[in-house]
């Protein structure tokens, strides 16, 4: 046989196996958190709270604090990414922006953690809700700022000129046009911030810590679904590992349906 | 020289882009007369486009652009103000309210048709529904597009054809009633027939608007064009009557072009 088509054969042999090295250890877990997790489903988890051995309270209060850090992280990612395309021509203080954003990005969750903890709770003097909702603001910041800058440089700038041309003024153009053909994109890029942010553990450990009633209040303890999973996992009893399967698992559901809500917009976008 | 002729004139303008160690464009000359089709032409990199795109100052989108020398535009009293003169975005944008511009790549924008067509008309403040629908008929009947997408003015322009989305384009700068259409080699991404269309619709669109018109394509400039200026490396070699130029052109450097030696 031929030197690179035997190479070719290799490789292809070798990069196959390495696929499937990886899906099997995704498939196994999934098949874990199914058989642990669907064994103790019932529907008392999704009414009852924690107290209760219910996860009711965790489930609504993770997705509370993800939630108002998306109200806030977004509108300031927003205007940030719109800052580093639109006006700043690559100037110095973007590439340091730019540059930042990308080490945030992958500072370990637990460093925002203890840095929320050191800024907010430990002024406060007590855990609270709103530390989680820092810890997770700025968790998602980076990512909401590096999907604009990115969805916008691919609107072509001819779009924006033939904005222009047609009498508009800049501000104009990049909010009723340039964000308008961008709009799947930065749509996409949001669910799949929030569905990162959402399954973050590290950053609530000791910010909003847990809470085992269900309570709108953020400047207390706050329920936290991750956490939970995080505490239950390491009780001695078998009834609390089991919900910490459960929760895991329910966790990973709600996770990948907004995956796959985001990669559905997007798909829908290119046919 | 008769000025009443000219509706825009390019004196001793020079231009340089950012960085550039010398200017793009060297002291071009240039009027465009009323009504006419002036087309420019020259090989890539000759400056047509960088030119083209002063007229409207578009350049300004980008920072660090360096114009000198006078673009003239003819103002309602029989003079004419120098563009490059103008600071404040306000007078940009009735600027290029006035002097158009179509590109070379349709730039349909991800709305409807009807919006297409509205939304230059809405920034210049339009506002009455009335007036909006006549008009965008008008503009779309202009660009002979409306028989195409009347029955269909609600929906996305991002599904018509290349050629249509290019009329739309067309039909959205003809909506705010310019003295002035720019086109930036408007049918180099579009096939035959598509640019044949566009072709007819030039030179009827010349009855109500002076034209400036970029192209690669030699016979495009023969057929439409009135006037034609040859560009080369940034100077402007040779401009007179498109006959003339692509007859008997005075220039050397013309000929070889024209006759397709270089470029």
């Amino acid at each position: 046989m031929e030197k690179r088509l035997l190479i070719n054969k290799i490789i292809l042999i070798a990069s196959t196996i390495s696929a499937l090295i990886g899906l099997t250890f995704l498939f196994w877990i999934l098949g874990t958190l199914m058989v642990k997790g669907l064994a103790t489903i019932h529907w008392n988890l999704f009414t009852k709270d924690l107290v209760q051995g219910g996860i009711r309270n965790l489930i609504i209060g993770q997705f509370i604090m993800a939630f108002i850090a998306t109200v806030i992280a977004v509108p300031l990612g927003l205007m940030a990414g719109i800052y580093l395309r639109e006006y700043s021509y690559n100037n110095k203080l973007a590439m340091i922006v730019r540059n930042l954003s990308d080490v945030m990005m992958s500072a370990p969750s637990i460093v925002v953690g203890v840095f929320v903890y050191a800024i907010y709770v430990d002024k406060v003097g007590h855990f609270g809700g709103w530390g989680g909702v820092i810890a997770l603001t700025i968790m998602m910041l980076p990512i909401i700022v590096s999907t604009t800058d990115n969805m916008l440089s691919l609107v072509p700038k001819e779009l924006r000129e033939a904005g222009i041309a047609l009498g508009g003024s800049k501000h104009k153009i990049i909010l009723q046009i340039v964000l308008k053909a961008a709009k799947v994109g930065l749509t996409t890029g949001v669910l799949l911030a929030f569905a990162r942010v959402v399954g973050e553990t590290a950053p609530l450990l000791f910010t909003s810590a847990n809470n085992q009633y269900l309570t709108f209040n953020l400047n207390s303890q706050f329920p936290s679904l991750t956490v939970s999973i995080y505490n239950l996992a390491t009780f001695p009893d078998k009834k609390s590992i089991a919900l910490a399967w459960a929760a895991s698992f329910v966790l990973t559901v709600l996770v990948l349906i907004i995956n796959l809500t985001g990669r559905y917009i997007t798909r829908n976008k290119h046919k | 020289m008769n000025e009443k002729k000219y509706i825009m004139r390019a004196e001793d303008f020079s231009f340089t882009y950012p960085g550039a160690p010398a200017p793009t464009l060297k002291s071009i000359n240039l009027p465009i007369e009323k009504n006419k089709i002036t087309a420019l032409i020259g090989p890539s990199g000759c400056g047509k486009s960088t030119l083209l795109r002063a007229f409207n100052r578009i350049h300004d989108l980008y920072p660090g652009m360096k114009y000198e020398g006078k673009i003239l535009l003819a103002n309602k009293d029989g003079g004419m103000d120098n563009i490059l003169e103008l600071k404040k975005e306000r007078d940009l944008v009735r600027l290029r309210q006035r002097v158009g511009m179509i590109f070379q790549k349709p730039t349909p924008f991800p709305m409807s048709i009807y919006d297409n067509v509205a939304y230059g008309l809405k920034l210049s403040g339009v506002k009455s529904k009335s007036e909006l629908d006549g008009r965008v008929e008008t503009a779309l009947k202009g660009a002979a597009l409306w028989s195409e997408v009347k029955d269909r003015l609600k929906d996305s322009a991002m599904g018509m054809s290349g050629g249509q989305q290019q009329r739309l384009c067309i039909a959205r700068a003809v909506a705010l009633k310019p003295d002035v259409l720019l086109f930036d080699e408007p049918t180099s991404a579009l096939d035959p027939i598509s640019t044949g269309a566009i072709e007819e619709l030039v030179s009827e669109l010349k009855k109500e608007v002076s034209i400036a018109i970029v192209t690669h394509n030699m016979q495009q400039a023969s057929r439409l064009s009135d006037y034609t200026a040859f560009m080369y490396l940034g100077d402007l070699i040779e401009f007179n009557k498109t006959k003339k130029i692509f007859m008997n052109p005075d220039e050397k450097l013309t000929e070889d072009y024209i006759t397709g030696r270089f470029g």
